[in-house]
């Protein structure tokens, strides 16, 4: 099957427009009868049934948490980019689209990304309306700051919180067309499996989480907007209940999953204390606009940082690269982080982290701070008191976070920090409308594959899931729906929705038969380590091979001596991580399958095998510009089609942030 | 260090529930509390018994799932602090330490120490937005906010929905919610039009959700992960009151 990317023709900022003004309409009445699924309520899924039962479809919204304002869009802290130019500061749509594509090391289609740029600033404007509670300055207007990959200032951002300020205000819209009776939403509802009907998705099959019931859904089209899978590492900055099953059971019955191996590892995440951990938390990226790294220049250093004199202390990043300083992409600075802690430099009992320090910062907005207010004797505990106040205001939240997990005080003695999987740029593999190789099937936000290529950058998240549910899926589900609008709603007793549903009934049984003695969660631990250790931040072709089979027979394991407790006619959030944790095993292998096949490094893909003479990602542009859109062929069996990236405005270098 | 609990355990909503005891050993002071109830459903499954059903997401305190009431606090002991994030090291070796669901006509249980909030959804729905479609926004600095009124705002809209103000409260009011909601959007100008058939709507859906009656007690204040203000309750007895002596009310 030849993957046709239906990118529009016509010069890079133009694609856009055209494909707005022709494309196909659906006119009032008939949106009225065309039904919708919306799979996920976070940034892209909350948006996108708030905007599609505006416009007057009906929907259908799905979330498994108990309100669709709980999504994992939440904890999203920095910020959102937008190329508004407030800033006056040189910045653009096309630079924003240039900063994406680069950041993103080349592996991004440019006609997506370039919209990505175009809407961004629409979506400002819509949450400000939406009251959307952004950071404004004295004069009353929006504030910016900047984001690792840039050197402009254009993310918008509420303190640390800025995920959820969006999602409450997506969540808001969608709550409002709720009581409008445009969007019907069903909280504590897990989707099963897709339904298609003569080779188009046509519906669900859902669990009511509560009751254990099974329950068909119908819908003219399916939107999946169901996020990221980096819970398959299983320790990540994830919201525990994130997963990839909805994306994994449209994989399986037709739709390409693209460039899988595709993950982030974010550099500043508060360390590992211990086996018991079950999840890691992010200090969000924009403490490096004022936080300096750095580490002992002597190795296993065990001092006390704050007895550790200037001249010793190696302020890596600014060393190497004194364009970006701090602020280079995450994917660089989490390498680094790795290979100092790797050769002895790391700090801290477990000596796998390294400082984040606010020192100079304080010292900095101090002495600021003491001007403004006209004391120009102001002794140094009194310029720190200033400054300790300014950074309060700009990450109060963050250091209070780090406080409370880790018992210290940033504001006194250096965080520290180390990189941890926070998203996945792979996903299902989409066209420029976002559907996937199932007709009928669409990915919103990070469930999709499309904009960030093999990393992306800080702030650009939350832009990616409000374009998708704000801004494109209106135009392009409509110009597909406007072919269906004679399709009469297919009745649940039809026998496709009769067999999924069996599909489902007999793998639940099949779970909760095994009846064995390992806990689900042993099992996923035992899944995480695999791949951290060989699919995580550095990669090779041995250890690949050695990961696949391991996964291989941590699969069989599974199937023959889990442990679910508990009925399935009732609620049990064990069966439901079980069957969670059989769909990310499988994932498993297909990521490290994919990153073997990749003999190349780039973005956050980093083989060690490729890599340039001072450590840098080494790309092969010869052999491997191009999507890997994997097709599934039954258990551990996998196709790989290719989508050639053709780069028609930016001429691909070696990244430098040098 | 080794810990008795004293666990609410619940089938569903049509049963009684009562208190279990299970004692956990070899904890952690750098766990957190959630990790300490891993530790304890890993060995009840390991026993074959059933876990501890808990709700629980992104354990970094910003979802708001996260909803026990430990030793008659609703999240705990430590002030501006969700579950997910009290740490194991407020507790000794030898501590008892009893954990209850949100109690509230209001939340009703679902199993153990999980409740339906779904009735905080409801009162968004009533009126907790600004009516705007996509795509009919003005450029985002048209209208500037006072720096003054947008840090309120957000300080309001920094709300998770958890419900400890309503746990925490004699009366299971949600007034600190409602008001919560109410503030942050009518401190903002785009909040404006709809000001005063919101507070009147989203108080009656309140009423009719079976919340109790504001006393001024505090408690929902002192309790609140984020810090939400009492002033926020005053708003919205302005902001009620002004809309019903203008007639405003049910305008929406």
């Amino acid at each position: 099957m030849a993957l046709n990317s239906k990118i529009p023709s016509g010069s890079i900022d133009s694609k856009w427009t055209t494909y707005k003004s022709t494309c196909k309409l659906v006119n009032p009445a008939n949106k009225r009868h065309l039904e919708i699924i919306v799979v996920g309520t976070g940034l892209a899924g909350a948006s996108a049934a708030a905007s599609l039962g505006e416009m007057g479809y009906k929907v259908k919204a799905f979330c498994f948490q108990d309100s669709p304002r709980r999504a994992h869009s939440i904890a999203a802290q920095g910020g959102i980019n937008a190329a508004k130019n407030y800033q006056n500061d040189g910045d653009s749509t096309y630079r924003l689209f240039y900063d994406t594509i680069k950041g993103g090391d080349y592996r991004a289609r440019e006609g997506n990304v370039h919209r990505l740029a175009e809407v961004s600033v629409n979506i400002i404007d819509q949450c400000v309306a939406a009251g959307v509670p952004f950071a404004r300055e004295y004069g009353g207007l929006l504030s910016n700051r900047s984001f690792g990959g840039t050197q402009v200032q254009r993310t918008f951002y509420a303190a640390g919180q800025t995920g959820q300020q969006l999602l409450i205000g997506a969540y808001q819209g969608l709550e409002r067309q709720v009581s409008l009776g445009t969007v019907e939403m069903f909280s504590r509802h897990e989707m099963l499996e897709v339904v298609m009907v003569e080779g188009k998705a046509r519906g669900i099959i859902a669990r009511n989480l509560v009751t254990g019931e099974l329950e068909r859904h119908f819908g003219h089209a399916v939107l999946l907007c169901t996020g990221g899978y980096g819970n398959v590492f299983y320790l990540s900055t994830n919201a525990m209940g994130s997963n990839v099953t909805a994306a994994w059971k449209a994989h399986k019955k037709g739709a390409f999953f693209g460039n899988p191996c595709f993950t982030q590892i974010h550099p500043t995440c508060i360390p590992v204390s211990g086996d018991h951990q079950s999840k890691l938390t992010l200090m969000s990226e924009s403490l490096r606009n004022d936080g300096r790294i750095w580490v002992p220049k002597a190795k296993g250093d065990n001092r006390e940082p704050t007895d550790i004199p200037e001249e010793e202390r190696d302020y890596y990043l600014e060393r190497r690269y004194p364009a970006f300083g701090n602020l280079v992409p995450r994917d660089v600075a989490s390498r680094r982080a790795k290979e100092l802690c790797d050769a002895g430099y790391g700090v801290g009992s477990s000596k796998m982290a390294v400082y984040l320090d606010f020192a100079a910062a304080i010292e900095r907005y101090g002495k600021i701070e003491a001007n403004k207010q006209g004391k120009q004797n102001a002794s140094k505990a009194e310029i720190i008191d200033l400054g300790r106040d300014v950074v309060k205001s700009k990450y109060g939240n963050l250091f209070e976070m780090f406080e409370k997990i880790t018992g210290e005080n940033p504001y006194k003695v250096p965080m520290r920090i180390y990189p941890a999987v926070h998203y996945t740029m792979g996903g299902l593999w989409v066209d420029y409308e976002l559907m996937t190789t199932v007709p009928g099937l669409y990915a919103l936000g990070e469930a999709n594959f499309s904009d960030h290529g093999a990393n992306r950058l800080g702030a650009s998240a939350l832009m990616q899931g409000l374009a998708d549910g704000y801004f494109v899926i209106p135009y392009t589900l409509g110009n597909n729906l406007a072919d269906d609008i004679r399709t009469k709603a297919i009745p649940t007793d039809h026998p496709a929705f009769a067999a999924a549903e069996k599909d489902v009934n007999d793998r639940i049984n099949r779970l909760m038969g095994i009846k064995g003695k390992r806990s689900v969660e042993s099992f996923h631990k035992r899944l995480g380590k695999i791949m951290w250790d060989k699919c995580g931040m550095g990669r090779n072709a041995k250890g690949l091979k050695e990961a696949i089979e391991e996964i291989k027979s941590l699969k069989k394991e599974f199937w023959s001596d889990v442990r679910i407790p508990g009925d399935i006619k009732e609620y049990n959030p064990e069966l439901d991580k079980a069957g969670r944790v059989a769909d990310f095993i499988e994932l498993g292998e297909l990521m490290c399958i994919d990153a073997l096949n990749r003999n190349e490094s780039c973005g956050g893909h980093f083989r060690e095998e490729y890599q340039t003479e001072d450590g840098e990602a080494l790309r092969d542009d010869e052999n491997y510009m191009n999507v890997s859109a994997w097709e599934y062929k039954g258990d551990g069996n996998f196709v790989m089609h290719k989508e050639e990236l053709i780069y028609e405005v930016v001429h691909p270098s070696q990244r430098s942030y040098k | 260090m080794n810990l008795t609990l004293k666990v609410w355990k619940q089938k569903n909503n049509k049963t009684q529930g009562a208190f279990e005891t299970f004692k956990v050993s070899n904890i952690s002071s750098e766990m957190s509390f959630l990790e300490m109830f891993d530790v304890l459903n890993e060995q009840l499954v390991a026993e074959g018994k059933e876990p501890v059903a808990f709700d629980h997401d992104c354990r970094e305190g910003i979802c708001g799932m996260c909803s026990m009431y430990i030793n008659g606090r609703a999240h705990g002991p430590w002030t501006h602090n969700t579950t997910c994030q009290l740490h194991m090291r407020e507790y000794k070796d030898g501590d008892t330490i009893v954990v209850e669901p949100w109690r509230a006509n209001a939340f009703p249980v679902i199993k153990d120490l999980v409740v339906n909030r779904s009735s905080f959804d409801r009162i968004i729905q009533s009126g907790g937005y600004i009516s705007v479609n996509t795509g009919n926004a003005v450029d985002a600095n048209a209208l500037p906010v006072e720096k003054q009124k947008a840090d309120d705002s957000f300080a309001a809209a920094m709300c998770i929905g958890c419900g400890a103000c309503v746990a925490a409260c004699p009366n299971a009011s949600a007034m600190l919610f409602v008001s919560a909601k109410v503030s942050h959007l009518s401190l903002l100008p785009q909040g404006e039009p709809e000001r005063k058939a919101r507070a009147v709507n989203m108080v009656n859906q309140m009423d009719t959700e079976g919340f109790g009656s504001c006393t001024n007690i505090g408690a929902c204040e002192a309790e609140c992960p984020k810090g939400i203000s009492l002033e926020n309750i005053a708003r919205l007895n302005r902001e009620y009151i002004s809309a019903v002596l203008s007639g405003s009310a049910n305008s929406a």
